[in-house]
């Protein structure tokens, strides 16, 4: 058997010519007069460990479900392989899912429960049940075949949710929270767990989730929704780096915003005029035109702190330290500037540092230009 | 509740001796030597004799078993039906009468429905030829119906507490929905179905009116029996007959709330 | 669902078979069955058998499973509890007759071979003349409304005891409201009569305690109506309040008691608004089936507890006028529509769906 091509490797979404295997087209879904979906188009290929990332009510998990066949859409298509799932019923569709809740049935044994979907394909009773024990073995709880789900544990009722659901060798596999209800240590065990069986598989996972370090870890792309909306699609770094607006800058990680107006425009540099950090040179943004109002983002983890005026250095302000968390690893700073506004700076403590910046100190934070994202909504 | 102090203990108590009074003087005097409720002629058993020997009343307990255990397992199928429609079918024509239909005969007075359906029934007979006479058959409709609503209730509280993500699944699993019907949903409300069943057996066993207006010659039921015998005055092996009942309904409901109480550990 | 599917449909058609056969066996009395269970039991088969035919046809028909699903039970209620009341309107339209059925036929045809509709309100007119109806009609609202302010009064209590009550006493408790219930109605009003009698027990024990000389005249009143209702329907009107009850957060009460709020207070302006749908609940299941009750008056009313049940039951099994008693039923009907929809409403209101 051949390894598949793993798509964090191959990344398709880069190729221009390349098929994707689930195609979102224009999807919209009314209940009532509320839209909980606003015309959704996205392509998702084959092996990708895709990540639906949004807050509670953004419509994530209706567009899971209209993926599933559980809600049909009220405009738009949906085509998986190429099939318009338009008239297919969930029990037809090429898809299997894992539920929040896992939804394992109460009164049918651990091992009945996984061998289900198999038993519906027509499968005997002595195949099904044989495939079952091996997906057990794989998720490490063979011993349990004979249990009832009432009597395991949280996590384990998981491995059985993700047993069932990867049981039928489906290409697709659609995942509604699924580390949700695990703890801390769990959850980051589980990710990685995750991970190695969807490479092993290869099949194309669709996660949804509210985590953004679950999504940032998983996935091979991710997509930021918002009201219904996809507001950016993408890797995790170019999410990170590069964000396409305010809403998903600070969505991921912290950020700190900044209102200014273009100045004039330049060859290498561009001048920002802001209220809190004077004028910042940016690198240089088509498309802009002079007067407009922009957003400059900057990461605090790209703020340097010195008490000493740094020199060479084209971008820096002067503030006092207001606050200071001590978390090990880092420190979180909080600075006001001259004009009152407060910003985040986060040091990673590389080096074990004798004199470390403390309170109510006068400092100078500064910044190299290319770090600074200039965001136009 | 502390600061209520003794007032509500005290009212409660005094209200489950309202509730009780009468049926333990029901069990007491089916001892009773002498037939009068005024003189406690001494402990006997005769009146179980007398129960037991009398053809008539057996016959009826005989016909009242078979027409309750019909027409309950008739009521608990419409009534799964009709909450399994209700719950799970968000719009359809004709959903808003369903509704009426199902909730009207639980508040409807006897002497209506039992009136009403007579009529359709003669009315059938005329112009159709069916159902041929009054008797078991017409008693047994007349009961499924009615009681079809208890079980609708039911069936219907504990549909919509179900994880609705169950059925799902089993559909994403390959399952059809009369499958899935099957499968998931009729194991995982099973409880409250046999629950449903059991309500309307009681109900059926119970009925007085209904029967009355729609049985036929042949088919008299218990409770007509009874009405007819306790009519004329107090009749001890009628005592007999209801401490007997009442022996039978408290070890089943005691076993039924055992047996609850274990199943709710398991069901979700 | 691939090789399932055809495996399913001819194990359907098998099934219309062999109920069909064993339906018309059981007609024929051919198997070892209590001859007159043959009858209902080979209904049920023989509608078990209708059922699968249905599927088919529908399958075939292109019809949607949906659709049978719902009709199965629409079609039954509608049949067995809608078209009755509307052959009861018809026949409150009709005369009295000396015939089988003893009422007139809706329509006739003259001797000058004319078609003549043989409807008219005569029934109702009597009725609205006849006092004797319009006293029986407001001697039930009333007799029912006080047996379910007594029900209520007496039921609210006990709820609200069992629903504070912490478990296992609780269930224990909610066990012993229920036993009666599954008990027989009719048998537990019968147990009132012992009581009621002059010879009864009650009489019985108030001449010996000395309380009174001669013994109270107890059965066959209003009184005893209103104990027999309020007994039999206590059950009803205790688990629909429990149920509301039990929802109640104990932390509004607290809040309420921290607020300044006494006990009397706390109830009255936080407990008793939120119980308001399982006060309206229980008003209602004790109501409106009251108003229509015939058990209770026959067994423990006298010949002046007018209500208008047993004066239906009368009217056609004593003085055999069908028409006459349909028309009876027809007014208690709407009478009573109004109540019931009030209660519709109330349960919709609750319902989270």
């Amino acid at each position: 058997m051949t390894t598949p091509a793993i798509a964090a490797d191959t990344r398709p979404w880069t190729d221009p010519d390349a098929q994707p295997f689930i195609s979102i087209r224009h999807i919209t879904k009314r209940f009532g007069d509320v839209e909980a979906v606003k015309d959704i188009s996205l392509d998702i290929y084959r092996g990708e460990l895709f990540c639906l990332l949004g807050g509670s009510g953004c419509g994530k998990s209706t567009l899971l479900r209209m993926l599933a066949g559980f809600e049909a859409p009220s405009e738009g298509q949906i085509l998986i392989d190429g099939q318009d799932m338009a008239h297919v019923p969930a029990d037809k569709r090429p898809t299997n899912m894992m539920f929040q809740s896992y939804a394992l049935f109460p009164h049918m044994s651990v091992e009945k429960n996984v061998a289900y979907g198999l038993l519906r394909e027509g499968k005997s009773k002595a195949e099904a049940y044989a495939s079952a024990a091996e997906m057990l073995k794989l998720v490490k709880l063979e011993s349990f075949a004979k249990r009832k789900p009432h009597q395991l544990s949280g996590g384990q009722r998981q491995r059985v949710a993700l047993a069932r659901a990867l049981i039928k060798k489906r290409k697709l596999l659609l995942l509604d929270e699924p580390l949700g209800a695990l703890d801390k240590k769990l959850r980051e065990e589980t990710q990685f767990e995750l991970i190695r069986i969807q490479e092993t598989l290869g099949v194309t996972f669709i996660v949804v989730t509210h985590d953004q370090d679950e999504a940032m870890t998983l996935a091979t792309r991710i997509g930021v929704m918002d009201n219904g909306v996809i507001q950016q699609v993408g890797e995790p770094r170019e999410i990170y780096e590069t964000p396409n607006s305010r809403y998903v800058a600070d969505f991921i990680g912290s950020v700190n915003l900044f209102e200014g107006v273009v100045g004039p425009a330049a060859p290498d540099l561009m001048r920002v005029e802001t209220t809190d950090l004077g004028a910042v040179s940016v690198p240089p943004v088509k498309g802009l035109t002079q007067g407009q109002t922009v957003w400059l983002a900057l990461r605090p983890e790209r703020i340097t702190l010195t008490r000493n005026a740094p020199d060479g250095v084209p971008n820096a302000v002067q503030g006092l330290v207001e606050d200071v968390g001590y978390v090990g690893h880092m420190s979180a700073y909080r600075v006001r500037l001259a004009n009152g506004r407060v910003i985040r700076v986060t040091q990673s403590n590389r080096l074990r540092d004798e004199d470390p910046i403390s309170w109510d100190e006068h400092i100078h934070a500064s910044w190299n230009a290319s770090v600074v994202r200039v965001l136009t909504q | 509740m502390k600061r209520r102090g003794l007032f509500l203990p005290i009212v409660a108590t005094l209200g489950f001796v309202f509730l009780y009074a009468p049926i333990i003087s029901l069990v007491v005097f089916s001892f009773n030597e002498s037939r009068l409720v005024t003189v406690w002629g001494g402990f006997s058993t005769r009146w179980y004799g007398e129960l037991l020997n009398d053809g008539q009343m057996l016959s009826a307990a005989w016909i009242s078993l078979k027409v309750g255990m019909i027409s309950a397992t008739l009521a608990t199928a419409i009534g799964t039906l009709a909450a399994f429609v209700l719950t799970r079918f968000s719009r359809f024509r004709g959903k808003l009468l369903l509704t009426g239909m199902v909730t009207a005969p639980l508040v409807m007075p006897e002497v209506i429905t039992g009136l009403s359906l007579l009529l359709l029934f003669v009315a059938m007979e005329t112009t159709l030829g069916w159902p041929s006479g009054r008797g078991l058959t017409t008693v047994v409709i007349a009961h499924a119906t009615f009681c079809a609503a208890y079980v609708t209730v039911i069936a219907q509280s504990r549909l919509r507490d179900m994880d609705e993500s169950l059925e799902e699944a089993a559909r994403d699993l390959g399952a059809g929905p009369v499958r899935v019907f099957f499968d998931i949903t009729l194991p995982v409300i099973a409880p409250a179905l046999i629950s449903g069943w059991l309500l309307a057996f009681t109900l059926s066993l119970d009925d007085l009116v209904i029967a009355s207006f729609v049985s036929g010659p042949g088919a008299s039921t218990l409770p007509m029996v009874i009405f007819s015998k306790v009519r004329l005055g107090v009749s001890p092996d009628v005592n007999a007959l209801a401490t007997i009942i009442i022996v039978i309904v408290a070890i089943a409901v005691t076993i039924a709330g055992l047996l609850l109480r274990r199943q709710s550990k398991k069901n979700p | 669902m691939s090789a399932a599917a055809p495996v399913w449909a001819m194990s359907r058609r098998g099934a219309v078979l062999a109920l069909a056969a064993l339906a018309v066996l059981l007609r024929m009395d051919v198997l070892p069955i209590a001859a007159d269970a043959g009858a209902p039991l080979s209904l049920l088969v023989a509608a078990a058998a209708l059922l699968f035919l249905a599927v088919e046809l529908g399958d075939w028909l292109g019809i949607s499973r949906r659709w049978l699903v719902i009709a199965v039970p629409m079609l039954w209620l509608f049949v067995f509890f809608l078209v009755p009341f509307i052959v009861l309107g018809r026949i409150s339209l009709a005369e009295p007759m000396i015939a089988r059925p003893p009422y007139s036929p809706l329509w006739e045809r003259g001797p000058d071979g004319s078609f003549n509709i043989i409807a008219s309100f005569e029934n109702f007119q009597f009725l609205y003349e006849d006092a004797l109806y319009r006293n029986a009609y407001l001697s039930s609202i009333r007799v029912a409304g006080i047996s379910t302010i007594f029900a209520l009064l007496i039921g609210y209590p006990i709820a609200y005891y069992i629903a504070r009550s912490p478990e296992p006493r609780r269930s224990v408790l909610l066990l012993l409201v229920i036993l009666p219930f599954w008990t027989s109605f009719l048998l537990r009003v019968y147990a009132w009569i012992g009581f009621l009698r002059r010879d009864g027990v009650i009489n019985n024990i108030l001449s010996w305690l000395g309380v009174i000389d001669e013994p109270l005249v107890m059965m066959q009143t209003d009184f005893a109506v209103y104990i027999g209702i309020v007994y039999t329907y206590l059950p009803f009107m205790i688990l629909p309040l429990y149920a509301t009850l039990v929802k109640l957060d104990d932390s509004l009460l607290e809040a309420a008691g921290d607020l300044g709020a006494s006990p009397t207070v706390t109830f009255l302006t936080v407990t008793l608004p939120l119980s308001l749908p399982g006060i309206v609940a229980g008003s209602m299941l004790v109501f409106i089936p009251a108003i229509g009750e015939y058990v209770i008056p026959a067994l423990l009313g006298g010949p002046d507890t007018l209500m208008i049940g047993r004066v239906l039951w009368d009217e056609f099994f004593s003085s055999r006028d069908w028409p006459v008693a349909s028309a009876v039923a027809i007014v208690m009907l709407v009478l009573v529509v109004v109540p019931i929809m009030w209660l519709q409403a109330v349960q919709n209101r609750e319902a989270p769906k």
